[in-house]
């Protein structure tokens, strides 16, 4: 039995130094989990019918679907499969906003939101549901979020420069934080007099306001997948760069850094791919701040394993609860429910376990 | 030479903080920067870093305007050690030291085999190796101290610049990193600038010390010459005796408190 215990503590070791397994591992659950989630809901689909589907689609061969229902490839091809990829896309697009966040403002409890983006799309967004804005079509909404989130950024960025070359860089973190926290004070009042002065459209926004990936169309996952991209491309460039941040300013100026440039594109970036997300699923809290937190113990600060393996893992978890709502819970319950009613005692768990080593 | 530094000046808001200061600093000398709180020795080390840069007057770095170099090649020529810093994230030392060899690494490449023996080498020098695995978080101000002394010697930089780097050694480190400072002076012909509380400390060290009060410098030479106590008393309001000790091989100062 001891023996046994050794060598299970030796395999978590080894999995624990071993990049490139957890990577490929990752790879694995999450290609794993897209094919359970699909074949999973009210309409149950073996797997094996989704492979023909998918061959098919790519190949153009009728062959492949000859004896299958209609209804399936409809459900598999316009219905599951987007809302699945946008999950999982919108995941990883929020932990790595949360692991750039936390490198640029040195701050382990800052995630994707520490800037108001949330709050300016959510403001959008009501705004939009309020005054029922419809010259975009079904992609108002997520227009007015997006517009809302990008204003915000720009305001938040506004109120923390400080024009004068000082000693630290242009924007310091408290500054942004500060002014991040005034800024979605108003909008959640902002926020609040619009649900006060909807009468029926009240619960409209605030389902859009929980979050929720019903009804995404492919349109979703290609919006949702360029910004990610582009963002995780952006991040792993400047990986060394955000690990020599966390040294201080003076430090990573010293050891190459443009601690003017970088930490100014990181913001921008990094809220940009939040925006998108938002503004495609509403807000969905936890996922940003708890993914970064979970995998740095895993893998460590190091920025240029941390974003990879965030990214992953954050498409996981979003994926899960999405199934979770979507074909286990008898009511669909709004996403950003379910992150923080499982995520919220999860990181709870996870933090005083943390503080009880440390003791 | 490495660096010519011409009449520069520098504000704070609207005070001045470095006031038309100008003075040569020669390749492979160890300079002691001198002076009392807030006296702009710090002010003094950004301006030679580019971590700020003066409002007038010119700094020419190896024969070069320092404002012409890119940050990268900067940061192959010159290292700092500051004197306060925290590190947020449970980075392992080891991971600290290589940061060291960021610089020299080009974006989308790993490490060499030459990184790694340079951080082993560094770590072996400053008895840093021994926590080599522990988190940078879990130490000591002076281990950590060390840790970013380790990796500014892993930077491999023709220029080092400590801000009152051994501020939380104990008296054996303290011998220990001014010892593997002063010899990369003699054996690699680098330059050393630091700023020192201790004076006695900078005089048993240094071949040049430059002492500052008020924005400028205010005496500089070699130690020999420029310490004595007429110095000290301008610069410090402190009545002291300078001598020759001869266990310690280096002018000694003694105070005498009021």
């Amino acid at each position: 039995m001891k023996a046994l215990f050794v060598k299970f503590k030796l395999f978590q070791k080894w999995l624990r130094n071993s990049f490139k397994i957890q990577l490929l591992a990752l790879i694995f659950i999450l290609s794993g989990a897209i094919f359970v989630s699909v074949s999973m809901g009210y309409v149950k689909i073996p797997c094996g019918e989704i492979i023909k589907i998918l061959l098919y689609k790519i190949s153009g061969e009728a062959f492949f679907i000859k004896d299958i229902n209609d209804l399936f490839s409809g459900i598999v091809l316009d219905v599951r499969l987007p809302r699945i990829l946008t999950a999982a896309i919108v995941g990883s697009g929020l932990a790595l906003s949360g692991v750039v966040f936390q490198g640029i403002l040195l701050n382990p409890l800052a995630d994707p939101y520490t800037l108001g983006v949330s709050s300016g799309a959510a403001f959008g967004a009501s705004l939009a549901l309020f005054f029922n804005f419809d010259f975009c079509g079904v992609y108002s909404v997520s227009f007015f979020a997006f517009l809302g989130a990008v204003l915000t950024l720009v305001f938040v960025l506004f109120l923390s420069f400080s024009g004068k070359a000082s000693l630290d860089n242009q924007f310091s973190s408290n500054n942004l934080i500060l002014s991040g926290i005034i800024v979605t004070a108003i909008l959640s009042a902002g926020i609040n007099f619009l649900k006060f002065m909807a009468d029926e459209q009240v619960s409209v926004i605030i389902f859009w306001l929980m979050g929720s990936f019903n009804s995404k169309t492919w349109t979703d996952v290609l919006l949702t997948l360029v910004f990610v991209c582009t963002g995780f491309l952006i991040f792993l460039f400047y990986a060394m760069d955000l690990n020599l941040m966390s040294l201080g300013n003076k430090m990573a100026s010293s050891l190459g850094v443009d601690t003017k440039k970088t930490p100014f594109i990181l913001l921008v970036a990094s809220s940009l791919v939040t925006a998108v997300c938002v503004s495609v699923s509403g807000i969905i809290g936890f996922v940003g701040l708890l993914v970064p937190h979970m995998m740095r113990s895993v893998t460590g600060p190091d920025n240029k394993k941390l974003i990879p393996v965030s990214m992953l893992a954050g498409a996981i978890l979003l994926l899960c609860a999405d199934t979770i709502t979507r074909a286990f819970l008898p009511v669909e319950v709004p996403i950003g429910v379910i992150t923080a009613l499982i995520g919220g005692p999860f990181f709870c768990y996870i933090f005083k376990k943390k503080q009880n080593k440390l003791n | 030479m490495s660096y010519k530094i011409n009449d520069i000046t520098f504000y704070f808001e609207n005070n001045k903080v470095i006031n038309n200061l100008s003075i040569t600093l020669e390749k492979g000398k160890f300079f002691g920067i001198i002076g009392p709180n807030g006296c702009g020795k710090t002010t003094f080390l950004d301006l030679l870093l580019r971590h700020l840069s003066p409002a007038t007057g010119s700094i020419a770095f190896m024969g070069k305007d320092l404002k012409k170099y890119s940050k990268k090649e900067l940061s192959k020529k010159i290292a700092l050690v500051p004197q306060n810093y925290y590190i947020n994230f449970p980075f392992k030392v080891k991971e600290i030291v290589l940061m060291g060899r960021y610089p020299h690494i080009s974006r989308f490449n790993s490490p060499s085999e030459k990184d790694y023996n340079i951080v082993n080498d560094v770590m072996q020098k400053t008895g840093t190796y021994k926590f080599k695995d522990q988190h940078i978080t879990k130490l000591s101000g002076g281990e950590r101290q060390r840790v970013v002394f380790a990796r500014s010697l892993a930077q491999d930089t023709p220029v080092l610049i400590l801000d009152e780097a051994t501020s939380n050694l104990d008296i054996n480190y303290t011998f220990n990193l001014l010892n593997i400072a002063k010899q990369s002076v003699i054996q690699s012909n680098k330059t050393i600038i630091a700023v020192f509380q201790d004076i006695n400390l900078a005089s048993f060290y240094c071949d040049y010390l430059i002492f500052m009060s008020q924005g400028n410098i205010v005496f500089h030479g070699t130690v020999d010459k420029v310490l004595t106590a007429h110095t000290i008393k301008s610069v410090f309001f402190v009545n002291s005796k300078v001598y020759y000790d001869s266990y310690s091989d280096s002018k000694h100062v003694v105070y005498k408190a009021k």
